[in-house]
């Protein structure tokens, strides 16, 4: 079954609504929630109210706009920072353990490759509890020895951004050590031979080399913590990042502003994934 | 590359590797694996015990959600792997250009939206006064509302959107991979559709439905919004146990010895997998 082989018109048609069917299974959830972010009633959902801004602008209540929802906007806030540090800490490490996978080779690296892949088979809720159990631990014991109760220890952001970091860290190694492979270790020779140092070498020739990919991890890591439920819901304390305080509120029932932050969310990562897909296409 | 006995490069840049296996992944699962086979018999005092075990297999509540969690995440991913099939076979085969790169981001656009989003989204489409429910009236197939949130079969709905994504992307760029010639080939040898689709093309599609398939079982049985939140209050997922123990109950004994046996479970099925399809872990993963 394919173009060069003879098919029935039958058979075609079939097939290709059963793919334009599967297209409108991908996004008619998404659509649904950007459209409804504009109705003009207190419910997501039918009958249609008139199309507004309200949930967006509206200053008052009942019809509060998001950008007036302190709580919400709070959140988004914590998110972001959450993802910042989550994302800063990952690239790091990852860039590390790249040049580490792809250019060194010592005793037991196969071992240290496939233990580094677990975090991808670990469900983020065991991750995330398997965390908070060990802090914990660590905490009451040093309070036990030393009276002192430190707080980073408990849960709350530090421990959400450790959570996440602990398992984002993996996907950015393996974006950057893809690049690297395709990298040309004798244009770092050139620069060595041209009288740079090592740590020059790496600077000049093979950070920029790596640059597209260190973005576009960036932007995946960045995404996935500011995205990330499961692992957060364990770690979290009083202070909610976004998706804790949406579901909070999806619980309560749900109101066309919960629509409009979903809908700036989805804006927020198109314009990112644009941008990763912009600096990844440039031919270097 | 040189070599020396003390190699300072190499272990700057192993540090923070160990570091991070050992502090954030190793330890933290050693401590879930001795929490769980402990018990309190005073305050602040523990003995070992598999107390914690027993109550899971003697308490049916618990082992019936367990079993229930990993059916439903074999059927999720049965599904997965049947609905993306033909699309991804369609993407990557029948397709040229420029409308088979869009149609593959297409593919991609859910992953980029939050889970929360999309379950949402799928909470405003199933719930009684939801889009479904007055399409089906409008078009006169029911009566009166139709309440399709809160089952098993939207939380299956749900649990294959979620997961779609990682069962498509191994799946179009194994079947990409398949020479075209190959499959003419068959065909000129007189091969039927079915006959070249189950000895040319599934099998070298294997490798990519072996990945999708444990990627998608994965996510699956960890999954937790989409149960939650589509199958409401008697959805009863595994995940949605450990949560209880840990963050309602606070017994957190039991709730690590729900931990491990999760991690079992999903340990023994990925097993499984690379055993019957003959791979390796780093294959499958990169």
């Amino acid at each position: 079954m394919i173009p060069s082989v003879p098919q029935s018109r039958y058979f075609r048609a079939t097939y290709r609504a059963y793919v334009l069917m599967f297209f409108v299974y991908l996004l008619a959830p998404l659509l649904v929630v950007a459209v409804f972010a504009f109705n003009d009633s207190m419910f997501p959902s039918l009958p249609w109210g008139g199309w507004t801004l309200d949930w967006f602008f509206s200053d008052t209540e009942p019809k509060l706009g998001i950008l007036y929802d302190g709580e919400l906007m709070d959140s988004i806030g914590i998110s972001a920072t959450v993802a910042l540090f989550t994302t800063l800490g990952s690239l790091l490490l990852a860039t590390c353990n790249a040049f580490l996978f792809e250019r060194k080779r010592f005793p037991g690296k196969d071992l240290l490759y496939l233990l580094m892949l677990t975090p991808l088979v670990i469900p983020g809720v065991i991750l995330g509890v398997s965390i908070l159990l060990m802090s914990s631990g660590i905490a009451n014991d040093l309070e036990s020895l030393t009276g002192y109760d430190i707080e980073s220890l408990r849960p709350g952001l530090p421990l959400v951004v450790t959570g996440q970091f602990a398992f984002i860290t993996t996907i950015c190694t393996l974006i950057v050590s893809a690049r690297l492979r395709k990298f040309n270790p004798s244009l770092e020779e050139a620069a060595l031979n041209l009288g740079a140092n090592r740590l020059q070498a790496a600077v000049t020739i093979t950070v920029p080399y790596l640059s597209p990919a260190l973005i576009g991890a960036g932007v995946v890591s960045f995404l996935m913590s500011f995205e990330n439920f499961n692992t957060t819901l364990m770690l979290v304390g009083s202070e909610a990042p976004l998706t804790i305080a949406m579901f909070d509120r999806l619980r309560e029932g749900s109101t066309p502003a919960l629509n409009a932050v979903s809908l700036l969310l989805m804006m927020g990562s198109a314009v990112l994934v644009l941008i990763s897909v912009v600096v990844q296409r440039d031919p270097t | 590359m040189r070599r020396s006995g003390f190699n300072l490069g190499l272990w700057l840049l192993l540090s923070p590797l160990l570091l991070w296996l050992l502090l954030l992944i190793l330890l933290p699962h050693v401590d879930l694996l001795l929490i769980s086979l402990r018990e309190r018999v005073a305050p602040r005092e523990y003995a070992f015990s598999l107390g914690n075990y027993r109550e899971f297999f003697q308490e049916p509540l618990y082992w019936r959600t367990f079993a229930r969690t990993a059916l439903l995440s074999i059927l999720a991913t049965a599904l997965t792997l049947l609905i993306a099939f033909p699309v991804s076979y369609y993407v990557a085969k029948m397709l040229r250009g420029r409308i088979k790169n869009a149609l593959f981001l297409l593919c991609l656009i859910p992953f980029w939206v939050s889970e929360l989003v999309r379950t949402y989204g799928w909470m405003i489409l199933l719930r009684e006064s939801g889009l479904v429910s007055n399409l089906l009236q409008w078009s006169g197939l029911s009566e009166t509302p139709v309440e399709l949130l809160y089952n098993d079969g939207a939380i299956t709905v749900g649990l294959v959107y979620s997961a779609m994504l990682f069962m498509v992307v191994p799946l179009i760029t194994t079947l990409d991979s398949l020479d075209d010639s190959l499959i003419e080939a068959g065909y000129d040898l007189g091969g039927s559709h079915w006959h070249v689709m189950w000895e040319i093309v599934i099998p070298h599609a294997m490798p990519g439905m072996v990945s999708g398939c444990i990627l998608v079982f994965m996510l699956t049985l960890g999954n937790y919004l989409t149960p939650t939140l589509l199958g409401g209050k008697d959805s009863l997922w595994f995940t949605e146990q450990i949560y209880t123990q840990f963050i309602t109950r606070f017994n957190w004994e039991q709730g690590s010895a729900f931990g491990i046996l999760l991690l079992m479970l999903s340990s023994l099925i990925v097993w499984l997998g690379l055993r019957l399809s003959r791979q390796s872990f780093a294959q499958v993963m990169s």
